[in-house]
């Protein structure tokens, strides 16, 4: 069944005409995806052809939705546009977003996230600054790699594009329910707790991998939430033990400030709440081979 | 995807005294009237324009500026310009002093604080305001947590006038300042706003004896991601203050960060190479205690000209020993990534660059067997292959210690 996407999953792709776009439209294509369209307003009523597939542009999501049932669009558009294109889809009502763009201010961010909360939040956005949801075998939202595993037990939910593959990667022969990249932005519209929940919720879904990283408090919360809540057994990995104080990572989240952030304190918080954390990327795979084989 | 090029370190911007000034008059908001020379002849024009009693101040980010001298008085322009002499060239601290700001003077009664920030665990934005002022606002949140007040802001709704009230009222502002810092409230979001700011800070935000509020200081830090918005930002990074290296990578668009150690290190995705620091750091406790040198991430497509540039500056850099290529293929090939490795090397030769350091590289994920057999064939004696990544950062941290 997996989490928020899944083959019955119809999706369109705004910006899908630009290059990112179109590549990536290709590739979730080829994985299987259900694509019913892409939204270009000033491509209204032209039709593409990508490899084979006739895909139809749109002049705005709410027409996408009314003529094809769709119901995730992933956003490729420009920082500069993309506030625009996802108050676009909240205001269309699409059940799914997710934004893929990097780069876009945080006051943006804020600003459709305060729309979404304004409009009864009927949207779950994913993102910004992040490879989008996979769930191997059925759908593929965003550009994680389609494959590189299979369908499997294991969810798995992560603030980081490329650790999201190499955990993926290691743990190739379990496969996975879904997996989130949730990005590294200070503001992102679902969060470790939300994907946590609803793993937990998953009935094809019998342990979580968490990957967190410097920056924010979201960790800690996490932490808390699974000490409540979340049952099935959760393997945690935080990258930027050795990060510096007020030095940005690369995401624009991951920097440390003050006191608070570091990783050493969402370990500590993680392993409090009975998370397993692994010191490398390897280590994190093996403790999930491990509570794998202990469910057998 | 990398739809804009991004820096590890122009988020956040510090900006002198009389950028602040400047930024804060720019939005309408009660600052001192005054201006910022380099040169005596300019402050004393600008205490010429002020035609009163000024304040001479040295512009250095560093605190202590009092005592060392950097704070003067000046009664009328040929003191204004023999002071604005004294201080211009002064060192303090470490500090050398380019250029002061000359502005009236004022009779400040009661400090108050004002600010607007992210608020990231709430996803909106906050506004914090307090009636003890002039001094560090987490000390006054531990020790009176009472005199702190927290408003959360719509983002989309900002602070209208009803939303100025509750932040005056929560702060419990005194009635006669109210007004004017309802006033101060507003104009500081529109600020907030229009420069893209993740901070605003005013502190202190002081009354005056006539009972003007007036802000005096200003902390503004700055959305690396909204640059491509706000050209003028760039004005404000302190290019002096900025690592060589790290001016070198962004003028390359490499999203690279200096630090202290001798490995060292390339990836691809911010999230691999933060993990691979650690990686590094753990294996160099083996190894004499040797630590990663540098952050960068080349994000997606590492061709061999992006590759190339990443280890000119990665190998420019003397204190590294050994560089840790470590490369996850998702979008991608490792192939590619093998082929821009090898020709960066040669690349790198034709430029005349000293490319003598080791180098280990780890590929896995896509197309990893076809990029290994390149490395391979390519039999360069600098290159190290190694395939799994706790055991490259082994053998890197190993041959830095050598």
């Amino acid at each position: 069944m997996a989490i928020w996407l899944t083959k019955d999953s119809k999706v369109v792709v705004q910006g899908m005409t630009g290059s990112e776009g179109m590549k990536h439209t290709r590739r979730m294509l080829a994985s299987g995806t259900q694509i019913v369209g892409g939204v270009n307003p000033r491509k209204a009523g032209t039709r593409v052809d990508v490899d084979g597939t006739d895909v139809p542009v749109f002049g705005s999501v709410a027409e996408a939705m009314k003529e094809t049932g769709a119901d995730v669009s992933v956003v490729f558009v420009p920082p500069a546009f993309c506030k625009g294109a996802v108050v676009e889809a909240i205001d269309a009502g699409i059940g799914l977003c997710v934004v893929i763009t990097e780069g876009i201010p945080v006051h943006d961010t804020a600003a459709f996230w305060a729309h979404n909360n304004a409009a009864g939040n009927r949207t779950r956005i994913i993102g910004p600054n992040c490879p989008g949801i996979i769930s191997p075998g059925a759908a593929n939202a965003g550009i994680i790699p389609a494959d590189i595993t299979g369908a499997g037990r294991i969810g798995l939910v992560s603030k980081s594009g490329t650790l999201t593959y190499q955990l993926m990667y290691e743990l190739r022969d379990f496969g996975f329910s879904s997996a989130v990249g949730i990005g590294g932005d200070p503001v992102i519209g679902t969060t470790h707790i939300d994907a946590l929940a609803a793993f937990q919720d998953d009935p094809e879904t019998e342990a979580v991998v968490m990957i967190g990283e410097i920056g924010g408090d979201a960790e800690e919360r996490a932490a808390d939430f699974i000490k409540q809540y979340v049952t099935k057994p959760v393997v945690g990995y935080i990258a930027g033990f050795t990060a510096p104080p007020g030095k940005t990572m690369g995401h624009a989240g991951a920097i440390i400030s003050g006191s608070s952030g570091t990783a050493e304190a969402k370990k500590t918080a993680l392993e409090a709440a009975g998370v397993k954390v692994g010191k490398t990327p390897t280590e994190t795979a093996n403790l999930m081979r491990e509570v794998m084989r202990g469910l057998g | 995807m990398r739809a804009a090029p991004e820096n590890g370190t122009d988020a956040q911007v510090d900006l002198y005294e009389y950028q602040g000034r400047d930024l804060f008059e720019k939005h309408g908001l009660p600052v001192l009237s005054g201006g910022v020379a380099t040169t005596p002849t300019e402050a004393r024009a600008i205490a010429e324009r002020l035609g009163e009693r000024v304040v001479v101040k040295a512009q250095v980010k560093v605190g202590g500026r009092g005592k060392a001298g950097g704070v003067k008085l000046a009664e009328g322009a040929d003191e204004a310009q023999a002071r604005a002499t004294d201080i211009l060239g002064m060192d303090i601290k470490g500090h050398t002093v380019h250029k002061v700001m000359v502005t009236v003077t004022a009779d400040i009664v009661e400090e108050y604080y004002l600010s607007y920030l992210l608020d990231r665990a709430n996803r909106t934005f906050l506004c914090i305001a307090s009636v003890a002022g002039g001094m560090d606002i987490e000390a006054v949140a531990a020790e009176t947590p009472e005199k702190v007040a927290k408003i959360s802001i719509d983002a989309n709704r900002g602070v209208d006038e009803a939303k100025a009230r509750e932040i005056v009222a929560a702060a419990r502002f005194p009635v006669d300042v109210a007004g004017q810092i309802e006033t101060i409230a507003r104009q500081l979001w529109v600020a907030f706003v229009k420069e893209d700011a993740t901070l605003v800070e005013v502190n202190p935000l002081a009354k005056t004896a006539d009972g003007t509020v007036l802000c005096l200081d200003a902390k503004v830090t700055f959305d690396a991601n909204a640059d491509f918005r706000q050209p003028e930002h760039e004005a404000y990074v302190d290019q002096a203050a900025v690592d060589p290296l790290e001016q070198a990578a962004k003028a390359k668009d490499l999203n690279y960060v200096k630090l202290d150690g001798e490995v060292g290190i390339i990836g691809n995705g911010a999230g691999l190479v933060m993990s691979t620091l650690d990686v590094v750091a753990y294996a160099g406790q083996e190894y004499g205690g040797v630590k990663p040198a540098n952050f960068l991430d080349i994000g997606g497509g590492a061709s061999a000209d992006v590759m190339a540039n990443g280890l000119e500056i990665v190998l420019s850099d003397p204190a590294v020993r050994s560089v840790f290529v470590n490369v996850f293929g998702g979008i991608t090939a490792c192939d590619e990534v093998a082929n821009g490795v090898v020709q960066a090397l040669a690349l790198l030769k034709e430029r005349g660059e000293d490319v003598s350091k080791p180098l280990v590289v780890r590929l896995d994920g896509n197309n990893a067997e076809a990029g290994r057999a390149i490395l391979d064939g390519a039999a360069n004696p600098l290159v190290q292959r190694v395939d799994t990544m706790d055991g490259a950062a082994r053998r890197a941290a190993e041959l830095a210690a050598r």
